[in-house]
């Protein structure tokens, strides 16, 4: 059973093994796949996108409570 | 509440959004559509063995994994948003729309890990079928994972299927059924790939009639632009049928964006569909006449609103004022009950902290009463509830004239083609070309129809934009405008760049992707 799943791993993995070694025009949109992943993931997600609530509050209580005291506070009465 | 909110940082995260969004735009229809077409060009090849068909079905394979490695990933940037200039609006709406973007990041992720690298590397190393059901396979998982945003984005234009939870302030799931199947919802999927799928199928056409033009790669050309043609014309039709339906829902659950649509100020009974107009620049619910010029089909709003030629279509000013000979709320009415529904939701609270559970049960009775109006609750103004009427109403016109040429133009390409005269008509050619960016500028407009359309609410009824913004600084907002805006250009770029190397390199160029 052992051998028959490490053998289905390393057909799987020659598979895209060979598929990206064969590529032509493929590593020319890998490398911009990689850049824009990094873009997105490190440098905008990390320093520009913050979750404002999971940031700001400690649990779900203090975020409810926020999130209410922006919904109702400044009503037009 | 309003005259609180910075108007400066609400208007750049809605730019923010919405640049994010078009940009997304930009490669989702070629994915969707693209993707079934080569699934049908392999069927093809499957079936009869012709050696061709491969070669056709491996170059648009080509074309469609440039347009899927550039994309992918770029509508992750509206999840970011979400959480950090939307955050009112991500807490209010709770798992009702976590729930479908999770399964579709879930779908997209198998998709993307499985099938569609069988579909690029396992030529020749897989049977036939297997690799045939692999292409099926991507086809259908990229259109099911636009369901589920297309369920999410409905959800806000119909909020169904949930109950508000004044205790945690989320909008709890109590029916998946409702919001997954809400008829909004049924109708904008459906609309939204079959409007995709024309966009593929102009992309096809656009670029086979290139090859006629250059008198290269005739057969693949002309066997390309006949299978697009009737996949396009198909396409184009259903697609005017969901639209019909789509238009249905919004005259039934977002009339002000119906006659916004429509630049239907003041409403009435048979009313006609403007098929061309040009509103004049000071055009105001008081005044009678706003067009300085239109041609109008008579009573067609009505019938396709309402399906009676006679039945009244509300215009801006009833939906503002109210009518009561057809019992339409004036929007004051609904403010009251709307600042109703948020003083109890305040008292709520309070109660709740003093342990005074008599009081608590009357607040909660008085905003569950209210409930339906609570973002009116918000407002200053009734005409607040009155979206951008020009951009609505030339974005409508501009996506319906399109799709009407685009139904004309496949009908002539296809006959042309299967009357074998295509490639003479040079002329038709290369409109054919030119046919291609207009199949993104309809799509893109009918986004534009469906989200400004619908101001000021991020949730119909429920929440205005101004609300669920976060309250964060403009300037990092405006930044990170500048930024995507760099990004997503550079992106764009890229793209076309490497798309028109393709093409111009035509299948033979390498054939692994």
């Amino acid at each position: 059973m052992r051998k028959k799943i490490s053998g289905l791993f390393l057909t799987v993995f020659n598979f895209y093994y060979d598929g990206f070694r064969s590529m032509t025009m493929g590593k020319k949109l890998w490398i911009i796949i990689i850049i824009k992943l990094f873009i997105m993931f490190v440098v905008l997600k990390l320093f520009f996108f913050p979750d404002f609530l999971q940031t700001k509050f400690e649990n779900d209580k203090q975020r409810s409570d926020y999130v209410l005291e922006q919904l109702t506070m400044p009503t037009n009465k | 509440m309003i005259s609180d909110i910075d108007i400066t940082l609400v208007d750049w995260s809605r730019a923010q959004f919405a640049l994010t969004a078009i940009y997304h735009w930009f490669f989702v229809p070629l994915t969707l559509g693209l993707s079934f077409m080569i699934a049908i060009m392999e069927t093809i090849y499957v079936r009869t063995g012709n050696e061709e068909w491969k070669r056709i079905t491996r170059f648009w394979m080509k074309l469609f994994g440039v347009n899927f490695a550039i994309g992918v990933a770029t509508g992750i940037i509206l999840e970011f948003e979400f959480g950090t200039n939307w955050s009112n609006y991500s807490w209010f709406v709770g798992d009702i729309f976590g729930a479908p973007l999770a399964i579709e990041g879930i779908l997209a992720f198998f998709l993307e890990s499985t099938f569609i690298a069988v579909m690029f590397f396992g030529w020749n190393k897989v049977s036939k079928k297997f690799h045939l059901a692999s292409s099926w396979l991507v086809a259908f998982g990229s259109n099911l994972s636009a369901l589920w945003i297309l369920v999410a984005n409905s959800w806000m234009q119909y909020p169904v299927g949930m109950e508000f939870n004044p205790e945690t302030v989320r909008n709890e799931m109590i029916s998946f059924w409702d919001v997954l199947l809400s008829p909004v919802a049924v109708n904008k999927f459906l609309h939204t790939i079959s409007s995709s799928y024309v966009v593929a199928s102009l992309f096809i056409v656009g670029v086979s009639a290139w090859y006629l033009l250059k008198k290269r790669e005739l057969l693949l050309a002309r066997r390309s632009i006949v299978l697009a043609s009737v996949f396009g014309l198909l396409s184009a039709l259903f697609t005017a049928i969901t639209g019909d339906g789509s238009a249905y829902m919004v005259a039934q659950k977002q009339p002000a964006k119906l006659a916004a649509m429509e630049g239907l100020y003041q409403g009435k009974s048979g009313a006609g569909l403007i098929v061309f107009g040009v509103l004049k620049a000071d055009a105001h619910k008081d005044k009678e006449d706003n067009f300085h010029v239109k041609f109008e089909v008579p009573k067609v709003l009505s019938l396709l609103g309402y399906r009676s030629p006679d039945a009244f279509v509300p215009g801006i000013k009833d939906l503002t004022d109210g009518n009561k000979e057809h019992n339409i709320m004036p929007t004051s009415e609904k403010m009251e009950k709307g600042r109703l529904a948020l003083a109890s939701l305040c008292s709520f609270k309070e109660y709740k902290k003093q342990n005074n559970q008599a009081k608590v049960d009357s607040s909660l009775g008085i905003f569950r009463a209210n409930a339906q109006y609570m973002g009116y609750g918000y407002l200053n103004d009734p005409n607040s509830i009155i979206p951008n009427v020009p951009m609505t109403f030339y974005s409508f016109h501009i996506m319906v004239g399109l799709g009407t040429l685009f139904i004309l133009l496949f009908m002539i390409t296809l006959y042309l083609s299967l009357k074998n005269k295509l490639d003479k008509q040079r002329l038709l050619l290369k409109l054919l070309i030119l046919f291609l960016p207009l199949g993104y500028v309809a799509s893109e407009s009918g986004w534009i129809v469906a989200e400004v359309g619908r101001q000021p609410w991020a949730i119909q009824d429920l929440m205005p934009v101004s609300v669920a913004t976060t309250r964060i600084d403009a300037t990092a907002v405006m930044t990170t405008f500048i930024l995507f805006a760099v990004l997503f250009t550079v992106l764009l770029i890229a793209e076309i760049k490497i798309m028109l190397t393709q093409i111009k390199t035509g299948p033979e160029g390498g054939k692994n992707v």
